[in-house]
């Protein structure tokens, strides 16, 4: 009996572990680019915007 | 020995099954009602934000999709429309269904209250209890009234778009919910008077089943009148403006004729043309929705070159 056939639950298990490894790729670079957006507009009293100020509303 | 039976049973779930739990076709309302509520708001977001706000909206209706096919896996099973569902096929245990519905809950919430504020996370998180623990637990198996009520967590997305703009509520937003909520019950009722699943045999409550064919048509009449008002109503708010009004009446007018067309007939004639004008009701509910929200987007549009609104 050979031991190393690939069964296709082997393969499907592979898609599953890829899928998983992808979306917690995206998660990271999701918040890098949240973090990057948030510092970057935080207000001159260092104040993270919660919710957009009325000024910057207007633009 | 337990390795060599999983191999025998050939059930191990894919990432396509995970994805199917999230229920892709709810979602995709979801993120759209969502996305109106939250780009029609006076308060301007960030592309980026905006676009993490609606991922995590998606992902956390995704997850109270598949709480509900954890929770229904015993019904799923009796009825033939819904078999072939990652859990009652066997693909997936109802423990990992249960698992991956908590943790994306957690997270969804979590990553929206940090991405826009902790009121629109809070009102995601009161949306999939609502969904899981008062519709699906509770209702759904105990009263004939479940979609009425019950869709009123289909109508939060675009409440909890228009929180994360403005970290609140108001009657614009109340009135987005409104026509959702009363859109629900003609919307199902028309669905369930053509599909005819089982849900006698699994238990469910339809309105079909407990109050008869006629009864149904009845009510999808009166609830049809009943939601022309807030339909009307929300294009005299901030957001409407005169294209959303005459789109709404037009779309209105249309709806009303179909519901009263639905009501005339009796399942005779629903019989001999196979349930034409109930399929075709159903898939103008669908237009209509999509259409009052596309008109609300219209609104915003004009407005920035100064004639949206009134």
């Amino acid at each position: 009996m050979a031991l190393q056939v690939e069964h296709e639950l082997h393969r499907r298990r592979f898609g599953r572990n890829i899928a998983l490894g992808a979306a917690l790729g995206a998660f990271v670079l999701l918040v890098f680019v949240l973090t990057i957006v948030k510092v970057s507009r935080q207000d001159e009293h260092g104040n993270p915007p919660g919710m957009v100020s009325t000024t910057e509303a207007g633009q | 020995m337990s390795d060599f039976s999983a191999i025998d049973t050939g059930k191990e779930a894919g990432a396509g099954d995970f994805l199917q739990l999230l229920k892709p076709r709810v979602m995709s309302l979801v993120v759209f009602t969502a996305l109106v509520g939250l780009l029609v708001a006076p308060v301007s977001v960030h592309p980026f934000v905006a676009f993490t706000a609606i991922l995590f909206i998606a992902l956390g209706g995704g997850a109270s999709g598949a709480l509900n096919m954890w929770y229904d896996a015993d019904i799923d099973r009796i009825m033939r429309r819904t078999q072939n569902r990652p859990v009652p096929a066997g693909r997936i245990s109802e423990g990992e269904a249960l698992g991956f519905g908590l943790a994306l809950s957690l997270i969804s919430c979590l990553m929206l209250g940090l991405a826009a504020n902790w009121f629109a996370g809070a009102f995601l998180a009161f949306t999939i209890f609502f969904y899981v623990v008062i519709y699906t637990m509770w209702l759904k198996r105990s009263t004939p009234q479940n979609i009425v009520i019950g869709g009123a967590a289909g109508a939060f997305p675009p409440m909890i778009g228009w929180a994360v703009a403005t970290g609140g509520v108001s009657l614009e937003s109340i009135l987005m919910f409104a026509l959702i909520f009363m859109w629900t019950p003609p919307h199902f009722w028309a669905l369930a008077l053509f599909m005819k699943d089982d849900y006698s045999k699994a238990g469910v409550p339809m309105l079909t089943v407990t109050h008869g064919r006629p009864a149904t048509r009845r009510h999808i009449l009166i609830y049809t009148l009943a939601l022309v008002p807030f339909a009307l109503a929300l294009g005299f708010t901030s957001i409407g403006g005169p294209v959303y009004l005459a789109i709404s009446v037009a779309l209105n007018l249309w709806f009303i004729k179909g519901a009263i067309g639905i009501f005339r007939r009796d399942e005779a004639q629903a019989e001999a043309d196979k349930y034409r004008s109930e399929k075709a009701f159903f898939a103008f509910s669908l237009a209509y929705l999509f259409l009052h929200f596309g008109a609300l987007l219209v609104e915003k549009s004009l407005a920035a070159y100064g004639m949206g609104g009134w």
